[in-house]
């Protein structure tokens, strides 16, 4: 692979740009491999990157039935947190923070990390003090945050509404300084290029259709372009595992949903932060290009669709303009959906099976993006080691049977009530 | 917008209705003795098929009746609808 750098950008400068590298090969399927990623997402190309590079396992090869940077990993909203409260989302979404902070330089590929803050807005006494709880919790984990006041936040974001007659004033609220949001697109070409610089085989429209698996081992795959064989195989398809894992005769404590997002047209640079509407679900940033990225609740019924219905993005838009109301007269650009792995507790799940040689990777929930280093990482682990990480130890399959569950909102089992 | 047939309502809009999910989950009988593995089944284990999926509906900016609808969720369309003690073929 051939860096990118300064120099190699004045250099094809000369050539008008028409003699770069490709930046991932094109390679055909061999019939077998040591290890086989399914899914190209951002989850699949950290794990087969981290793979090869921390595990030396380079006989690798992803599976993905689209292609790259088609699915969750750009349809995301792009932020980067690590603001929980239990213990177990702390310290893995913490680790991940770590490795966004240097994941430029890792891949030399610019992922646009952009550490600008995410504030959690609070518009009552109780939630003030329940983010007090959950600043504390951070900061006793090592990470940190800052309980903002209602004339602090005003400092922030003058324009919001914080007029007398407000429905639900701003009382303050947490700001994890080193929140924020990187590039979705180019964290996924990153990973790619660097995966594929390793050895990895990046396989493109190539969907699995079934699996071998003999005596309780897994042997291979059947896809769309043929048999492959491989001693281990990972699956991290998010709202598609439900689907494989039907395939393996696996029920999970898994249901899909499809979550829309939105952008407004650019404007000049208004919106520094992340901010995030406490008395609803509403979240936004401004993107590099000047638009507004906004998005909030599930539809609140189980798809596979991709797309969602107009009242989802209405109600979210609602809360958006109760917040900024100066957002009233802007235009939505475009709308989109991604589907969802929701899990049963609102945690992901990264383990072994009951199946030697198979390890899952799902329930990701809305919060994906910002996992993709550290699952791929905890996950390359696992695969590679056959046990757990330590980050990734609480995550387990079966802690929907031990009881160990991490609710970190309390929702239960109703995924849709979000 | 999806439009959902009420089985006491007829046709109404989206905005009426809360969703109350999987209808095919049964709660175990609570008369007999019950394994992890039927609760943990019953709780947190389900099905999440890509097309048909028989799921309850609950009117509840309406009559406030909850019912049962045959929904695609590959497409999002609804096929048909019932009352809850209605049989259904599947």
């Amino acid at each position: 692979m051939k860096k990118y750098s300064v120099f190699s950008l004045v250099k094809n400068a000369f050539s008008n740009h028409q003699n770069w590298d490709v930046a991932w090969r094109d390679p055909e399927p061999k019939k077998e491999y040591e290890v086989l990623i399914i899914g190209g997402g951002g989850h699949g190309l950290a794990t087969a990157f981290y793979l090869a590079k921390n595990y030396n396992i380079r006989n690798v090869a992803i599976l993905e039935k689209g292609w790259i940077g088609g699915g969750n990993v750009g349809r995301n909203t792009t932020i980067l947190r690590s603001n929980y409260m239990h213990d177990a989302n702390n310290l893995f979404y913490e680790h991940g923070m770590k490795l966004w902070s240097d994941l430029s330089q890792e891949l030399n590929y610019n992922v646009m990390y952009s550490p600008r803050g995410i504030i959690n807005l609070a518009h009552s006494d109780a939630q003030m003090n329940s983010f007090t709880r959950r600043g504390n919790s951070m900061r006793l984990n090592g990470i940190d945050a800052t309980l903002l006041g209602r004339e602090d936040i005003k400092k922030i974001i003058p324009f919001a509404d914080f007029s007398s007659n407000c429905r639900f004033p701003i009382f303050g609220g947490l700001l994890q300084p080193t929140g924020g949001t990187a590039r979705h697109d180019a964290v996924a070409w990153g990973y790619a290029r660097g995966a594929d610089d390793h050895g990895v085989d990046i396989l493109q429209h190539c969907e699995v259709t079934g699996f071998d698996v003999v005596n309780g081992k897994i042997q291979g795959v059947q896809t769309s372009k043929g048999n492959i064989k491989a001693k281990k195989i990972g699956l991290c398809v998010a709202g598609s595992t439900s689907l494989l894992a039907e395939k393996l005769n696996m029920n999970l404590p898994i249901e899909s949903h499809v979550l829309q997002a939105c952008v407004s047209e650019p404007i000049k640079p208004l919106l520094d932060q992340v901010v995030t509407f406490g008395a609803g679900h509403f979240y936004c940033s401004q993107s590099d290009k000047g638009e507004m990225v906004m998005g909030g609740d599930l539809d609140g019924y189980n798809s596979y669709a991709q797309r969602g219905n107009l009242p989802t993005i209405q109600h979210v838009l609602t809360e958006g303009v109760a917040l900024f109301p100066n957002l009233s007269r802007m235009k939505i650009l475009r709308t989109w959906g991604g589907i969802m792995d929701m899990s049963m507790d609102g945690s992901p799940i990264i383990d072994k099976t009951h199946i030697e040689g198979l390890y899952l990777n799902c329930g990701w929930c809305y919060g994906g993006f910002k996992a993709i280093p550290v699952s791929g990482l905890t996950f390359a682990h696992t695969i590679a080691k056959d046990e757990v990480h330590e980050l990734n130890a609480p995550f387990r399959l079966d802690r929907f049977h031990t009881g160990h569950l991490i609710d970190e909102k309390g929702l239960g089992t109703k995924t849709w009530i979000s | 917008m999806l439009e959902i047939r009420c089985p006491y309502c007829g046709k109404r809009s989206q905005n009426e209705f809360a969703y109350g999910g999987d209808a095919t989950v049964k709660r175990p009988e609570l008369n007999s003795e019950v394994s992890d593995q039927e609760w943990d089944d019953f709780v947190y284990y389900r099905k999440n098929p890509r097309g048909n999926h028989l799921e309850l509906w609950h009117h509840i900016s309406g009559c406030r009746q909850w019912f049962k609808a045959h929904r695609n969720t590959a497409t999002h369309e609804i096929i048909q609808t019932y009352e809850l003690n209605q049989n259904i073929e599947t």
